[in-house]
């Protein structure tokens, strides 16, 4: 009956010698506890377990070493008592024959183990509490990939499972771990596949399928199904039917989507070694701690299948078996077609070694050398995913990424037929190994580049905002401060307007040029008016010579005095004509005004200054009342105006101090002369000398009020006046034979010099 | 009607090319109003072929403007962490012969690296952070500053600015989960010459047909 059962066949594969028997001339057997096992925390694909012990910690067999980081990860346990002596990077079994960190433990021998939670009436348990228990064994796929089982047994909600499959095909030439384990405990993988069953719902079929060159394998378990709904399947030999998608095909005829699991079309798909670990791990609450691995290989001298604890270093089960190291070509792990030479005999067992294989350079000799492709195309026809080996080999050597992946290349299963029957030697499935890494390198790259791009434009445009805020801030400023300067700008603006647009105070602007040029020459005819003053000074001791020095002095005062005044009333005019100009509406006023300094110019300083104030005065009481009406008119020139009135003010009070400071020198002028008399009197009563003095400095107080021709004429007149008294003593002097005869000679000479420079003076002026 | 266009076939005949080509010229203007681009596409496609470390080495500020180079003619072989891979998919997109790398601007680093700045050294700054395109370096200044190893792109432009010197470029850890295969050595080539009897024939036969 059972054979009447339909099976599919696939295309491509190969039959390479099978080299089964050998390992299975001797029962299965236990391997003695090494002294120490190295424990990889990456024993499965998905992350690598988080270690829970520390250095030095005591543990049991079956104490958790290191937990799942994640749902894609799998538990490892301690497989016997000992010491945990080392976590760190240690050889793993990888192709790349790189380190990774792994938990030493050195064993003690006496296997304490932890108390197991057993389950005997494990068929009530409810499912999520069974995937609990497999989850807690951390079970992963026995067969080779080591997904975790978890993962697998708890299919996506929309996810129905009508087929559960269990692979005990072991297609691969050498290995009979799987073959072992069914012919010794077919009741554990029967009571495993009916676990499997409940978690993934009762799907409708439940196969067992089997190559049909284990015959006691498929006879055992025959017996052990029967009575059960499990049908055990035997197929034709065929490598690579062992392989979840083969097998699929082989077993239902369906085909699992490229780039999909095989639960997306109902299928789920368990190892036998793994259902019996489930078995163990629900019923015994074992975990998953040994595995049964086929040591095999030439250069052995003992080839058998036995039951070993992860981690177990490969030396130890190699010197358990008689390894020849000489013998050996190399040292394989798994089988000859899909596993990968270790690099070093240190590395530890794990969850996915199904079979160590030391072959001898007869049996597997080192790979020829390759040759060119030759396009027979056997490769195409080995091939079990029906790809085109010829041209992704190809297209990897070109690096040729985008034509690699339209040509499925992620659908090859690395089976290696393509390689074993290509009559060059071509390492295919290595080119489509690199391909593929660089693949997804290229696909990380690629999404890192994506990311970076995206990185790279967020900046940009923060920065272009951070920009667009500044600069929003700086016109806002530079608004701000051009507004500040335009208000100023018209109040500066309104302030004269209001001055020109009320014909009142033309005059004042005028005035206040006026002003300026008056004040300037004022202080330089102080400053003369002080020298003067000085000069003036009568001096006691003072001799005929002095007295000429002082003279000079004094004339010397005078002449700058007038040159200040003169220089007075050439700008006066001067500083008036440029505003008359440009307001010709102003004329009358301006020339009004020109007059006026004209006036002041010929005035004495006080009485100049007394002018000055009057009509500041005048124009304080004008302004005082444009601002008063401006101010009723609530004129926003009011402000303005009133500043100017306290201008005006200021000016006045300035004047007034000055005239004030001015007046006693005036006034104080007489009084030293008075003083200066008796003084002359006593000393030089009847020294004419005296007399000349004084006159002298009447004269030079009252020259201050007078013309410059004027002046020049009373000079002239006083000299004249002086020269003819120096004279008359000069010859008093001569007749009295006086000591001071050569002085009254220079006195009298320096006067005659002085007279006719004067004369000069005085007719050039008249000129 | 068919007694007008029969009298005068050539003006109908134009006319009706006229309105032919008065409507189909309306169509399209139509259409590239309403279907219109916004950008260049093929700068926009060269971009994503770029590797995005936005490094400078090829003397355009970033990836995006020796994109928009490219698609105005520049050369494609001016992109060192792109390497010849990411010429070979230019000349492939652009279609045009794939140069090798220019040398000029850099060699192709086979090992990326990642910058690193010696914490104790580093005297916060700020001058990194400003410098870096991807916003991979973390801090404040008179802060000590950090770089986000997975953002780095490794394009070296915060090891200049540094006053202090405390940034290293180092090679991103490649571990067992990065590793590869690799493509195996093309030996066919050396063993050209396998079977004895076979060297030389080749010049042989083609001496006897020149004699010939």
């Amino acid at each position: 009956m059972t054979q009447l059962i339909k099976v599919w066949d696939i295309s491509g594969g190969i039959h390479p010698p099978e080299n089964k028997a050998q390992s299975l001339l001797e029962p299965l057997a236990t391997l003695a506890i090494p002294p120490q096992l190295v424990l990889p925390l990456n024993q499965h694909i998905g992350a690598p377990a988080k270690v829970l012990v520390e250095v030095g910690q005591q543990v049991l067999g079956g104490q958790l070493l290191a937990e799942a980081d994640g749902v894609f990860s799998a538990h490892v346990h301690a497989p016997t008592s000992g010491t945990v002596t080392a976590i760190t990077d240690h050889v793993v079994p990888h192709p790349s024959g790189m380190t990774d960190t792994c938990i030493i433990l050195d064993t003690d021998g006496e296997d304490r183990w932890l108390a197991l939670d057993e389950a005997p009436n494990y068929q009530d348990i409810d499912k999520t509490a069974l995937l609990e228990r497999v989850r807690a064994a951390g079970i992963t796929g026995l067969g080779g990939a080591g997904f975790p089982t978890a993962v697998k047994l708890n299919p996506r909600a929309n996810q129905t499972i009508d087929t559960l499959i269990i692979n005990g095909t072991e297609c691969e030439p050498y290995i009979t771990a799987d073959d072992i384990l069914m012919q010794n405990r077919a009741q554990e993988v029967i009571a495993g596949t009916q676990i499997l069953s409940t978690l993934l719902g009762n799907p409708s079929r439940v196969v067992i399928g089997i190559e049909d060159n284990k015959p006691a394998a498929i006879a055992t378990m025959r017996d052990a199904a029967a009575g059960t709904t499990i049908e055990v399947v035997s197929f034709p030999t065929k490598y690579p039917s062992g392989g979840e998608k083969q097998l699929i095909q082989i077993l239902t005829g369906q085909e699992v989507p490229a780039g999909q699991i095989p639960a997306s079309i109902g299928i789920v798909c368990q190892n036998v070694g793994t259902t019996a670990a489930v078995y163990r791990a629900v019923r015994f609450g074992e975990p998953l701690v040994k595995r049964i691995t086929t040591v095999v290989g030439e250069a052995l001298e003992r080839q058998r299948n036995i039951e070993v604890l992860l981690g177990t270093p490969i030396e130890f089960i190699l010197e358990q078996h008689g390894y020849s190291e000489k013998k050996a070509s190399r040292l394989v792990m798994g089988g000859p077609m899909m596993g990968f030479s270790l690099p070093d005999t240190s590395v530890p067992l794990i969850k996915t070694t199904n079979c160590i294989l030391a072959p001898s350079r007869k049996e597997l000799p080192p790979p020829e050398p390759a040759q060119a492709c030759i396009r027979c195309g056997m490769c195409a026809e080995a091939c079990p995913a029906d790809l085109l080996p010829q041209q992704l080999f190809w297209y990897a050597q070109s690096e040729d990424l985008e034509k690699l992946e339209a040509h499925n290349l992620f659908d090859c299963i690395e089976c290696g037929a393509c390689s074993f029957v290509c009559p060059s030697h071509i390492p295919l499935v290595q080119y489509y190994r690199a391909a593929k890494g660089e693949i997804r390198q290229h696909r990380s790259d690629k999404e890192k580049s994506d990311r970076s791009r995206r990185r790279f434009e967020f900046r940009q445009e923060r920065i272009d905002k951070e920009e667009a805020e500044k600069e929003a801030k700086r016109l806002a400023r530079k608004k701000a401060a051009e507004l500040a300067k335009k208000k100023l700008a018209e109040q500066k603006a309104a302030a004269p307007a209001t001055e020109q647009n009320a014909p009142a105070a033309q005059p004042a602007t005028t005035a206040a040029d006026d002003d300026k040029q008056r004040a300037k020459l004022e202080r330089l005819l102080a400053a003369a008016q002080d020298s003067l003053k000085q000069a003036q000074k009568p001096q006691d001791d003072a001799t005929e010579e002095q007295l000429e020095k002082q003279q000079a002095r004094i004339k010397q005062a005078e002449l700058k005095l007038a040159a200040a005044r003169d220089k007075l009333a050439a700008l006066a005019p001067a500083s008036t004509v440029p505003p008359a100009a440009s307001k010709p509406v102003a004329d009358d006023p301006v020339s009004a005004a020109i007059e006026r300094a004209k006036a002041k110019m010929a005035m004495a300083p006080e009485e100049k200054l007394r002018t000055t104030l009057e009509s500041l005065y005048k124009r304080l009481t004008k302004a005082e009342q444009k601002a008063r009406e401006a101010r009723e008119q609530a004129s926003d020139n009011a402000e303005a105006l009133e500043q100017g009135v306290a201008k005006l003010k200021e000016k006045i009070a300035s004047n007034q101090k000055e005239l004030s400071e001015l007046a006693p020198t005036s006034v104080a002028e007489p009084t030293p002369r008075n003083s200066a008399t008796p003084e002359a009197e006593v000393n030089v009563a009847n020294d004419a000398a005296s007399q000349a003095i004084e006159k002298a400095k009447a004269r030079a107080a009252a020259m201050g009020t007078m013309s410059v021709a004027d002046k020049l004429r009373n000079q002239v007149e006083s000299l004249e006046a002086r020269l003819e008294k120096s004279q008359a003593r000069l010859l008093k002097a001569q007749a009295d034979n006086d000591a001071n005869l050569d002085a009254f000679k220079t006195g009298v000479e320096k006067l005659e010099v002085k007279l006719a420079a004067t004369r000069e003076q005085l007719a050039e002026h008249n000129e | 009607m068919l007694e007008t266009i029969a009298q005068h076939p050539i003006a109908s005949a134009l006319i009706a090319l006229i309105g032919l080509a008065l409507v189909f010229g309306a169509l399209l203007g139509y259409a590239a109003v309403r279907f219109k681009v916004e950008g260049d596409p093929l700068v926009e496609q060269i971009d994503t072929l770029l590797p995005q470390t936005q490094c400078g080495q090829c003397g355009y500020p970033g990836c995006k403007p020796y994109a928009q180079a490219i698609a105005n003619g520049d050369a494609i072989n001016k992109c060192p962490p792109g390497g010849q891979t990411t010429i070979n998919e230019l000349a492939a997109l652009l279609d045009v012969e794939a140069p090798t790398l220019d040398e000029e601007h850099g060699e192709e680093s086979d090992i990326p690296t990642v910058a690193f700045i010696r914490e104790d050294e580093c005297i916060g700054c700020t001058k990194c952070i400003q410098a870096c395109p991807m916003d991979a370096i973390l801090g404040a200044a008179k802060q000590m500053h950090t770089v986000i190893a997975d953002e780095c792109t490794g394009c070296d432009l915060c090891v200049e600015p540094c006053p202090v010197d405390c940034i290293d470029m180092i090679p991103v850890a490649s571990g067992i989960r990065q590793w590869s295969w690799e493509l195996p050595a093309a030996s066919h080539k050396q063993v050209a010459n396998l079977i004895a009897t076979d060297s030389g024939r080749g010049h042989t036969q083609r001496n006897t047909s020149d004699a010939s």
